[in-house]
């Protein structure tokens, strides 16, 4: 039996156990992909909002404006990269200056500060900008993350202060006894006393398994473009259009990664799995796109994708104790800014919602932050050579695209969240994500996978599990 | 007969050809296409290229080809031999590694030297 | 290996490997190649079939065949040769930084640089494929890499997108290893690739070609499920209800090569409508003494070609370096050259005049197919040359040598093509 039982290992789930993980509580993380990150948090605009954007007095707004200063201090214990670049909300037409005034209005009223920039002034700082622009919001706090490497980080620390975590185990129903739950999956039945739902777009799904039926999800699709490394940089900020109709609208924007993030689109889907890409969503943001930033090289594209989000039918996050169900915690309904809102989200759930049910002894020897990764192309000659001498392997390129060693695949191997497929180095090193995505690349990351594993390569898996690449073993035809 | 046209394959330019009854041939940029016209209509040959599984060599497959173009009919029947060839290293480029495959008088021959790992 | 060279030439394939010889026989002493593989020879190792070596050669080999005479070639004219080491970084002077499991993160400098890095594939998000990502979507390349060299197979039932020679070779090759290939679809109303390669690749196993067709949906979570196949117009938009279905586990995308330039961004050279850096009739680019040649400054059909190029590029770096201390005497123009009506591009985009080449050697592809066409070189309006073509066609690359002093003085250089009429 254990005291939580956490489902889904999105971000959100994520934290809460890294949260969690400060206490002596003893919890499992079931998720049914054959990694974490694998649904909403994969695939989504990896910005930082600063805050002023939802409306006041909403749970959007309260946990955004509480997460955006714990960025820093989160990201330097888990390693994970993160680019305080801030954003430009602009405005290209007269008729769009009033909704700028109002944003303005509501950034004081979410205690975000903004500032309005007159057309010389954002062109200054922005100059690839639509040069028709009159004015723009400039939210000096926003800013960009690396999703995945915050919720691998996050999960690993939390594995490594005690915690576990169960891949591939879907939940199929949950029965609830008077003093515990039965979580039963594709992976065996699990006993906990507390049951946090942190299960994205099947959220709703989940909580109907213990007969709460207050909210629905509709998965909301938005689809993206990400364009390769250019030799100049393209934005210097996050920048978004005006909000029109409840989305945010097609921004563009760097990553962390270094390439260009355009999108995303927002319809309504009926469908929860699925997220494929079609040609008219796609020439819509183009069109929309390019009238941000004319000049944005959309022949350099490496790849499109689409990620689902979990919108609920009451218009604001789901965070708290089921009223159906004690005992049972939903953490639902977090679609943007939630990624935004993920730190404090995690540290409420544990503190203020789990902290009621259960009694919270922190541990004597947590340690809040992970081993850091090595990054060779953050060292200097020296060290370089050293750890060359250590491990020779750090200078054998695999991803020449994105430069990633042997040694850094390898490493990642070794740590504790498992590295089960392809796309799952993919997410944590970049390998596979550069121009080629994976052409010249894919074989040798197989190889070293297999290496490590001791198992054939026609075993090594693209994503989920039995998703094989190639054939046969090399002795047979 | 009519009139047949078809393409010459016997180097990149490929060139159109045109056969008549009396198997003249016009189009052609060189004599070699005379021959292969004559030849494709009548006894169509290829050059058949593939791999062979080498062991203990630096890469696990080792490119062959036919040492001379075979009959096209013979072609699935000369890769069935071939998918049978498990060689071990080291092999040299032009040994020979099948001798008169599928009775056609023709060899297969290694492309790449595969030296011991 | 030394801490410093005259050549280092960067990349080992076709033009990389005949660079090296070429400076070498002219006379440069020390000249390294840096190549990421385990052996030189570049692409050419993993295409088993023959059509290569006609021109250079005088004989028909198979890739691998070539790549081992140059790679020879190379041993015994005593050229350094540093394998299974990628260059991460350039910088000016010129610095060449590499990385390799025996000896690390190093750098070692170089008089004179030679790119020939060769190209990389266009993949699934550049074409904008629609649908799903299921694993089981290769590129043509990757696919005979996996199967003609790690030995292993990708797939039953195949269905090829695009009509270029590498999309073909792979329906033969595919069909040859016992998978069936259902059918190859080309977005253009006329196939890319050589004729030869349309009877020999398709044809011999009836496979069928969809002209003016693209992939329009991809289906399958856990491994491709099946595709469809939809007709395009004139505008390369689908049409409504031209949908064909195919159930394949295996889409081969061969949709293009694009020159792997990545190293010069930090350098900040300057970027032509091929897709790479700017150069002059010696293949040298606006750095001084930075040369570039092969796949890696435009797309070529033969590997016979590249290796060509890559002498010239070769033996302008060996001019570079031993002339390096010798003051310029006579005052060089530079001529700028413009591909225009049916032309797509040309390669140099300047010629020095006077040049310092006996022959300027051109490289174009025009934009669309021709027949008996002609292409006409004018320096401002003055036409200085034509020549006469029974047919010109996008995918064959045409080759057009000038002699030095068919040139004259002027602003700029122009290229058209454009079919005879009457």
């Amino acid at each position: 039996m254990k005291d939580v039982i956490i489902i889904g290992a999105g971000v959100i789930g994520g934290l809460i156990a890294r949260e969690l993980s400060r206490y002596k509580v003893s919890f499992l993380i079931v998720d049914k992909e054959n990694d974490v990150a694998n649904g909403t948090t994969m695939a989504n605009s990896a910005i930082v909002h600063s805050g002023y954007d939802p409306m006041p007095n909403t749970k959007k707004a309260y946990f955004n404006r509480k997460s955006v200063p714990l960025f820093p201090k989160l990201c330097e214990e888990l390693d994970v990269e993160l680019d305080n670049i801030g954003s430009l909300t602009v405005a290209l037409y007269e008729g769009q200056l009033p909704l700028l005034d109002s944003l303005v209005k509501r950034a004081k009223e979410n205690d975000v500060e903004v500032k309005l920039l007159t057309k010389e002034e954002v062109l200054a700082i922005e100059p690839n900008l639509n040069p028709d622009v009159l004015a723009a919001l400039y939210a000096k706090d926003a800013g960009i993350v690396n999703p995945f490497q915050l919720t691998v980080h996050a999960i690993e620390n939390a594995i490594d202060n005690g915690g576990e975590l169960l891949l591939n185990a879907e939940v199929k129903s949950i029965n609830q006894k008077e003093d515990h739950f039965e979580v039963v999956t594709s992976k065996g039945t699990h006993l906990a006393k507390v049951v946090v739902n942190a299960a994205g777009v099947h959220s709703d799904d989940i909580a109907k398994m213990v007969g709460d039926n207050s909210f629905e999800i509709t998965p909301r699709k938005g689809s993206y473009f990400v364009i390769d490394k250019l030799a100049e940089p393209l934005v210097n900020h996050v920048v978004f259009p005006l909000p029109k109709g409840g989305s945010k609208g097609i921004l563009v924007t760097p990553t962390t990664t270094g390439n260009i993030l355009i999108g995303p689109t927002s319809e309504y889907s009926s469908d929860k799995t699925d997220i494929g890409t079609d040609a008219p969503t796609l020439n819509k943001i183009r069109e929309s796109a390019l009238t941000l930033v004319p000049s944005i090289p959309f022949n350099k594209t490496i790849r499109t994708f689409s990620g689902l989000r979990a919108t609920p039918d009451t218009g604001d996050f789901i965070i708290e104790e089921s009223k159906v169900a004690p005992n049972f915690i939903n953490v639902a309904g977090i679609e943007s800014p939630g990624l935004a809102s993920a730190p404090y989200i995690g540290i409420y759930v544990v503190e203020e919602l789990i902290a009621k049910l259960l009694p919270l002894k922190e541990k004597k020897n947590y340690n809040p932050r992970i081993k850091k990764y090595t990054k060779p192309k953050l060292l200097n000659e020296a060290e370089i050579a050293e750890l060359h001498k250590k491990d020779p392997r750090f200078a054998r390129m695999i991803c020449n695209c994105e430069q990633v060693s042997e040694g850094e695949i390898v490493e990642i191997l070794s740590r504790s969240v498992p590295v089960n497929s392809i796309k799952a180095v993919k997410k944590r090193l970049r390998a596979g994500f550069g121009k080629c995505q994976g052409g010249f690349c894919q074989i040798h990351v197989m190889k070293v996978m297999a290496d490590f594993y001791k198992v054939p390569l026609s075993k090594i898996v693209f994503d989920e599990e039995d998703s094989y690449i190639v054939l046969d073993d090399k002795d047979e035809r | 007969m009519a009139k047949k046209t078809l393409i010459c394959i016997v180097c990149p330019r490929g060139c159109h050809l045109e056969v008549d009854e009396n198997f003249n041939v016009t189009g052609n940029f060189c004599k070699r296409g005379i021959a292969y016209a004559k030849e494709e209509l009548t006894t169509p040959t290829r050059t058949l290229t593939s791999t062979v599984i080498i062991r203990g060599g630096v890469i696990p497959r080792l490119s062959v080809k036919t040492s001379a173009p075979i009959p096209k009919e013979k072609i699935f029947e000369v890769m069935e031999e071939i998918r049978l060839v498990k060689l071990e290293a080291p092999i040299n480029v032009g040994d020979i590694i099948i001798k008169n495959v599928a009775n056609t008088n023709v060899d297969i021959v290694a492309t790449q030297t595969i030296n011991k790992q | 290996m030394k801490d410093k060279y005259d050549v280092i030439v960067i990349g080992g394939g076709a033009a990389g490997c005949e660079a090296a010889l070429a400076a070498k026989n002219a006379g440069v002493k020390n000249v390294l190649i840096i190549e990421k593989e385990k052996r030189l020879g570049g692409i050419l190792n993993q295409c088993v079939h023959n059509g290569f070596g006609l021109t250079h050669f005088g004989e028909e080999l198979t890739g691998p065949e070539y790549a081992e005479r140059v790679a020879e070639n190379v041993v015994n004219a005593g050229i350094d040769v540093l394998l299974e080491a990628e260059v991460i970084e350039l910088a000016e002077g010129y610095e060449v930084k590499f990385a390799s499991y025996n000896e690390g993160i190093k750098t070692v400098s170089t008089t004179a640089l030679i790119l020939a890095t060769g190209s990389y594939e266009r993949n699934a998000g550049a074409i904008l494929l629609p649908g799903e990502r299921p694993p089981g979507i290769l590129t043509a390349g990757q696919a005979q890499l996996l199967m003609n060299v790690e030995g292993y197979a990708v797939g039953k039932r195949v269905f090829i997108l695009g009509s270029g020679d590498i999309g073909l070779i792979m329906a033969r090759r595919m069909t040859l290893e016992g998978a069936k290939v259902l059918g190859v679809a080309e977005i253009m109303p006329y196939s890319n690739g050589l004729n030869r390669n349309i009877v020999q690749c398709l044809q011999d196993f009836d496979i069928p070609l969809y002209l003016s067709h693209t992939v329009s949906n991809v289906y399958g979570r856990k491994h491709l499920e099946g595709i469809t196949i939809s007709q395009v117009d004139e505008k390369f938009n689908i049409i409504e209800g031209t949908d064909i279905y195919f159930e394949v586990d295996t889409l081969l995308l061969a949709v293009g090569l694009i020159p792997l330039t990545s190293l010069l961004d930090k350098l900040g050279v300057k970027f032509s409508k091929s897709r790479s850096a700017v150069v002059d009739e010696r293949l040298e680019t606006e750095k001084p003494g930075l040369f570039m040649c092969g796949n890696s400054l435009h797309i070529h059909d033969l590997a016979d070609e590249a290796s060509k190029e890559g002498e010239l590029a070769g033996l302008m770096a060996a001019n570079y370096v031993l002339n390096k201390n010798k003051k310029v005497e006579q005052k060089v123009k530079l001529l700028q050259v413009s591909p225009s009506k049916g032309v797509n591009y040309v390669i140099p985009n300047f010629v020095n005049y006077p040049s310092e080449v006996d022959e300027i050697t051109f490289r174009l592809r025009v934009s669309k197919p021709m027949l008996r066409s002609k292409i006409c070189f004018y320096v401002d309006d003055k036409l200085i040359k034509t020549k006469f073509y029974p047919f010109l066609i996008p995918s064959e690359m045409t080759t057009i040598t000038l002699k030095k002093d068919e040139l004259v003085d002027g602003k700029s250089l122009t290229l058209t093509a454009e079919e005879i009429n009457g």
